[in-house]
């Protein structure tokens, strides 16, 4: 208990640092400005997003191979987490995209794919809504996960040659960064992975805690 | 090979079924048939026109046929509980899951192949000269559409809101099928056609990860 | 019925449960089956027979616990034929069709010789090129049994057989399992109470909300289990 309140300070301490970091150490950029700074939001949350994914991913192999619902959990807090980040991308990214270009949305290439992988990890937890039987839900769903995850880098490749043969002036780009720039951004980067890390446990304590109470209201009922 | 042999005999009993009821290839082939009339009213369907829009419109109309087409799938073996019974006799059961995606790769392909001279006609495209590259490109395509197809309707033949669930999870997992397919089929109806062997590889990889993934765990989908 | 006779295979179950979501099918049953022993199992609806068959025969897996099959020879997998509440043929073949894919599918070598054999002794030859569609519940019955027996099998599981058969259809089947009985099979069919098929079994169990309530094999007797009742 003290464990988590303490990791959860640490985690707090560093969105903290790094939200002031990403406004008053990072230096403006030349072209664009203020609104420039919604990068070191936009982009981390996008890697971190994916890491809760493949976190998801290892969850619904672990639950196949094992059959513990420990792995079910996992999945399911993973795929959650990473649907919120993912979520932070899209929201970023009309709120960057329309004072910096004018468009609300570009179809660029990560923008899109994180859409899909939006798109399918929602689909994900819809599905899981869809099955009232635990069992049966854990497994049906972990193998629609490894399916979606497999599906990841295709989606990404396929969109990206995809917009490669069809190119557009490039948006959300992080070429040519400044080395302090570069330095919030991993800075960022370590404090959502730490979050996600976080938000994953949680959630995780969460679901064990429903199956816990709902298995002791089984055992109330047979007896 | 036990595998092959098992595959063999249930894909005859598919095709046998199918030839009997022709459900599936009628209502598929009609389906198209209407999309493809429905979106010639949302825009001018002039042959320049049709070439750069036609093909994207084509494969939307294949994949929203395909995941009405897929959902009997596996429900029908649920009438008279017939899927226990092909469990109990096959001894792989991946030759369940290979013989459905076959059997559907075929009809997928036959009603594909049928509405594109459909679409030659409506839209002024010559397709006659280009079919057999435009025919692997749809086998292609059709594969990655049935054997996702086919895994995802006996995921949703186990849960609520069957109908709307396996459209619902099928088209964004098969976005990587959707743009290799149209671009590959746009450069096929080009005034100089191309066989697009860049697009074909991302069909091919997606087959190959797809059928590799059903084989390792499809039979955890047929567990009770 | 046939010349040939599959081994006579017999199952155990170790602290089986079996769980469907909030349901306990079944709760810490542990049985034995030997070979060629037949067995009554009655129950209430929902006690547990049908879970208790699905498991034996494979299709479902338990939650908890283990199957282990006796009277094989090392390496061997039991052949087992299985019939359910469910008819488990296709509407859409005739009866041939269905046991010719079935047999081909289970690698049985002269799969039509069987297929014809078959249907000869479930009194069906005459709608073999019928569509199963067009069958009467009985007949689609007498086709299941013919499914079962298609690969010799050494253990018979039915589920409530005789469910929505008229009297000439019942008197068929207990004749048939009669014969399946001697020829040393073992059986193991789930019934609804006393009749004339559960008086051919050499053993009878109860089950009540998925546990063995009695067993004429731990020294209850016939009326006893039939009955419900624990003496």
């Amino acid at each position: 208990m003290a464990k988590t309140g303490i990791y959860t300070f640490i985690v707090c301490l560093l969105i903290g640092v790094t939200a002031y970091a990403s406004f008053y150490v990072a230096p403006t950029e030349s072209t664009m400005g203020l609104v420039q700074r919604i990068f070191y939001l936009h982009a981390p949350s996008g890697m971190t997003s994916l890491a809760a994914f493949l976190v998801s991913f290892i969850g619904s192999v672990g639950y196949i191979l094992t059959r513990k619902p420990r792995w079910d959990w996992l999945a399911v807090s993973a795929a959650e987490v990473g649907v919120a980040f993912c979520t932070v991308v899209l929201l970023t990214g009309p709120i960057w995209a329309h004072p910096a270009w004018g468009v609300w949305w570009a179809w660029d290439a990560r923008l899109t794919s994180t859409l899909v992988l939006w798109l399918l990890y929602v689909a994900f937890l819809i599905l899981r809504t869809m099955i009232e039987d635990a069992d049966r839900r854990a497994l049906v769903s972990a193998f629609f996960g490894v399916f979606t995850f497999l599906d990841v880098p295709l989606v990404y490749g396929s969109i990206w040659w995809w917009r490669t043969q069809h190119p557009q002036p490039v948006v959300f780009t992080s070429a040519g960064l400044d080395p302090t720039m570069r330095k919030v951004f991993y800075l960022s980067w370590l404090s959502l992975t730490c979050l996600m890390a976080l938000l994953i446990r949680q959630r995780y304590e969460l679901e064990q805690s429903r199956e816990e109470l709902r298995t002791l209201e089984q055992e109330l009922e047979a007896h | 090979m036990p595998l092959l042999s098992n595959t063999a005999v249930l894909l005859r009993k598919e095709l046998q079924s199918e030839y009997r009821s022709h459900e599936l290839l009628t209502t598929a082939s009609v389906f198209i048939l209407i999309v493809i009339v429905l979106f010639s009213f949302t825009f001018d369907p002039t042959s320049a026109e049709s070439r750069q829009f036609g093909p994207g419109l084509l494969w939307l109309a294949f994949l929203f046929s395909a995941s009405l087409m897929l959902q009997p799938c596996f429900l029908k073996e649920r009438t008279n509980d017939t899927l226990s019974a092909l469990r109990l006799a096959v001894s792989d059961p991946f030759a369940i899951f290979l013989a459905k995606l076959c059997a559907n790769t075929i009809f997928l392909l036959v009603t594909e192949l049928l509405l594109l001279f459909v679409f030659a006609v409506f839209y002024n495209v010559a397709v006659l000269s280009v079919f057999p590259k435009l025919a692997l490109v749809f086998f292609l395509g059709s594969l990655g559409i049935a054997t996702t197809g086919t895994a995802l309707s006996a995921i949703s033949s186990q849960a609520r809101m069957r109908e709307v669930l396996l459209p619902l999870l099928l088209m964004p997992l098969l976005v990587p099928v959707l743009i290799p397919s149209t671009e590959a089929t746009k450069a096929l109806l080009e005034a100089e056609p191309t066989l697009r062997w860049d697009w074909l590889g991302i069909l091919i990889a997606f087959d190959v990860v797809f059928l590799t993934a059903l084989w390792l765990f499809g039979e955890y989908l047929l567990e009770e | 019925m046939s010349q040939r006779i599959g081994r006579p295979a017999g199952f155990k179950f170790n602290n089986i449960e079996k769980r469907f979501g909030t349901l306990y099918a079944l709760r810490r049953v542990s049985l034995e089956i030997a070979p060629g022993e037949c067995v009554a199992v009655t129950g209430r609806n929902g006690s547990g027979k049908t879970t208790l068959l699905r498991i034996a025969s494979q299709l479902t897996r338990p939650t908890r616990g283990d199957l282990n099959f006796s009277g094989l020879s090392d390496g061997d997998v039991p052949s087992i034929g299985y019939v359910s509440h469910a008819v488990m043929l296709y509407d859409e073949l005739t009866a041939e069709e269905n046991l010719l894919m079935f047999a081909r599918l289970m690698g049985i070598p002269k799969p039509e010789k069987r297929a014809v054999t078959l249907l000869e002794a479930t009194d069906l030859a005459s709608r073999a090129k019928s569509l199963v569609r067009t069958f009467s519940r009985g007949m689609k019955q007498r086709l299941a049994i013919a499914r079962a027996l298609l690969q010799e099998p050494g253990l018979l599981l039915l589920d409530e057989p005789g469910t929505g058969l008229d009297t000439e259809s019942m008197a068929w089947l207990v004749n048939t399992v009669r014969g399946l009985r001697d020829e040393g099979r073992t059986i193991v069919m789930s019934v609804h109470g006393e009749s004339a098929l559960s008086q051919l079994a050499t053993r009878a169990m109860r089950l009540d909300a998925g546990v063995v309530f009695a067993d004429t094999r731990s020294g209850a007797t016939f009326q006893a289990v039939f009955a419900g009742t624990e003496a």
